[in-house]
């Protein structure tokens, strides 16, 4: 059953890439979740796309190891916004550990796309969350 | 002018399908796509004679020296040069870094000049700027104004400078610079002129001597060859007194167990087995270019771009960038969409079969200078119809209702 929703998934995926803009992402590009800014965030951490100089801010309030409250800012294209709107909803209340160990897959499963036609897009995906990894690996130092 | 629906049969590539819809290839500006011509002749080194060239005495061997030596002839009566002032690199980027490690970095001393442009690919623009750093030289930009252009009052950067490099053609707004008047100021200072013409060659009949610059680079994979296989023109006088950039086979006269002699040019900057296919594929380009006529390809890339920056302009947000008149650009029309990112809107496109280019095309500082973070590009060759632009607006159109 479950195989049959993924592939039904894909064929649908296939039969129009314009899937890749559902209208939830549209929606989250037009209102961002947590975009805003945290004064007095433990981390705060900026980055870049190098391939098209999109740019996420992140800021996380962390209390014994917890994200209490996160927040972005950022340019990019629909993909690195809804996936950093999606990424700050998911990590809050979480682990610092926990969001360590989140890789590609769990970020495209919080996204929801099926991404493997679009391989260049994937980075978009992943910006937010190598930046609040970056920002989580700054504060370990300090 | 060209005959653009008989040029396309020659285009295999222009049959597929993508996303269901009829490819239309509108980033040529990244690289263009082949014709059956120059995939016959790559198929026909393979399949007949395939060889090492410069070493073998056999007939294979004979045979790939001959074809490799002849295109080499080729490229420079293309670009009105001399046989022994073409050398065969990988791309663009191989030949600007050949020139500062082979002449930069043992002519060039602290306190000098280099000068580029806010325009440059980051090709030309890193290779000068790691120059500067490492022999605390002088790096000074030419600035851009509102159409993209060059101001002439910027042209006083170029005095006394010891190397300038400036992108003949931008691959982000199109402009052409007059690299004929920069040079001149550079020579009077004694110093080297750069053209990097990856956007100029495959576009334009280009005659090196009448520009009267000392270096200049371009690409193979823009002009109808294969990728892999790029072009350093140096004036014979400059090549000669140069260092070697890369050490080893067949850029060799003697070597001994205390001292080696180097090879004259060209081989001097060819060490090792260079891209026979890729220089074959690129001398079947040249032909097919040639056969056309550059001042056709012109006429066509000038009607094109026009067209575009016409239709584009009709449709409410998009900000085009670069200069106004299209006989000053090359064959490409960045732009904006207000309120829509250019991965979006390439997203957007590629579903209706349209390759566009998003991003900061390699040339970051120009985008810093202008405020951007990224453009969206068209860009055109000699296979491409007034349909491919209205495909491209309609497209366009769709992106806009969606994020609307």
């Amino acid at each position: 059953m479950l195989f049959a929703m993924h592939w039904k998934k894909h064929r649908n995926f296939l039969r129009d890439p314009m899937d890749i803009y559902m209208e939830r992402i549209v929606e989250l590009l037009k209102n961002p979740l947590n975009k805003g800014e945290i004064d007095d965030a433990e981390i705060k951490k900026t980055d870049y796309n190098p391939s098209c100089g999109d740019m996420i801010r992140v800021f996380a309030k962390v209390n014994e190891g917890k994200i209490k409250d996160i927040k972005f800012q950022g340019q990019g294209c629909a993909i690195s916004i809804a996936s950093a709107s999606l990424l700050t909803e998911y990590v809050k209340g979480k682990n610092l550990e926990e969001v360590e160990k989140m890789g590609q897959n769990e970020m495209l499963e919080i996204l929801g796309l099926d991404l493997s036609k679009n391989p260049s897009r994937i980075k978009c995906a992943m910006l937010a969350l190598i930046v609040l990894k970056k920002g989580i690996t700054d504060l370990g130092k300090s | 002018m060209i005959d653009v629906e008989k040029i396309k049969k020659d285009f295999p590539i222009l049959e597929r399908k993508v996303n269901g819809k009829r490819l239309v290839y509108l980033d040529n500006a990244a690289t263009t796509q082949k014709p059956r011509q120059v995939i016959d002749a790559v198929v026909d080194y393979y399949s007949n004679y395939n060889a090492n060239v410069h070493r073998g005495l056999h007939t294979l061997a004979e045979e790939a020296t001959i074809a490799y030596d002849e295109v080499r002839k080729k490229v420079a009566k293309f670009i009105n040069a001399k046989p022994e002032e073409i050398i065969f690199t990988k791309n663009s980027t191989e030949a600007l870094n050949l020139i500062m490690y082979a002449y930069g970095m043992s002519n060039v001393s602290a306190g000098e000049k280099l000068v580029t442009t806010i325009m440059d690919h980051h090709s030309s623009f890193v290779p000068l700027q790691i120059l500067a750093k490492r022999k605390n030289a002088k790096f000074e930009i030419m600035d851009v104004d509102k159409e993209g252009e060059i101001p002439e009052k910027e042209y006083e950067k170029l005095e006394n400078a010891k190397i300038a490099s400036v992108v003949h053609a931008s691959n982000v707004t199109g402009t052409i610079n007059d690299i004929a008047s920069m040079s001149k100021i550079v020579h009077e200072g004694d110093g080297v002129f750069i053209a990097d013409g990856s956007q100029s060659v495959p576009h334009m009949k280009i005659d090196v001597k009448k520009l009267d610059i000392d270096f200049l680079a371009f690409t193979g994979h823009k002009m109808l060859a294969p990728m892999g296989v790029g072009v350093l023109y140096g004036k014979k006088e400059l090549l000669e007194k140069m260092q070697p950039f890369l050490y080893g086979g067949d850029m060799i006269l003697e070597v001994h167990e205390k001292e080696s002699k180097w090879a004259e040019i060209p081989a001097k900057f060819e060490a090792g087995t260079p891209n026979v296919e890729g220089v074959i594929g690129l001398g079947a380009a040249i032909d097919y270019l040639e056969k056309l006529g550059m001042d056709n390809v012109r006429k066509h890339d000038i009607a094109i771009t026009r067209y575009c920056m016409d239709e584009l302009g009709k449709i409410r947000e998009v900000r085009i960038l670069g200069p106004e008149n299209p006989e000053k650009r090359t064959a490409l029309v960045g732009f904006e969409m207000k309120g829509v990112h250019p991965h979006d809107i390439a997203q957007v496109l590629d579903s209706e079969g349209i390759a566009i280019r998003a991003g900061h095309h390699c040339a970051q500082p120009l985008h810093e200078r202008a405020g951007v973070i990224a453009t969206a590009r068209a860009s055109f060759y000699i296979y491409n119809s007034k349909e491919d632009v209205d495909a491209l607006c309609n497209a366009l159109e769709k992106a806009q209702k969606l994020f609307a």
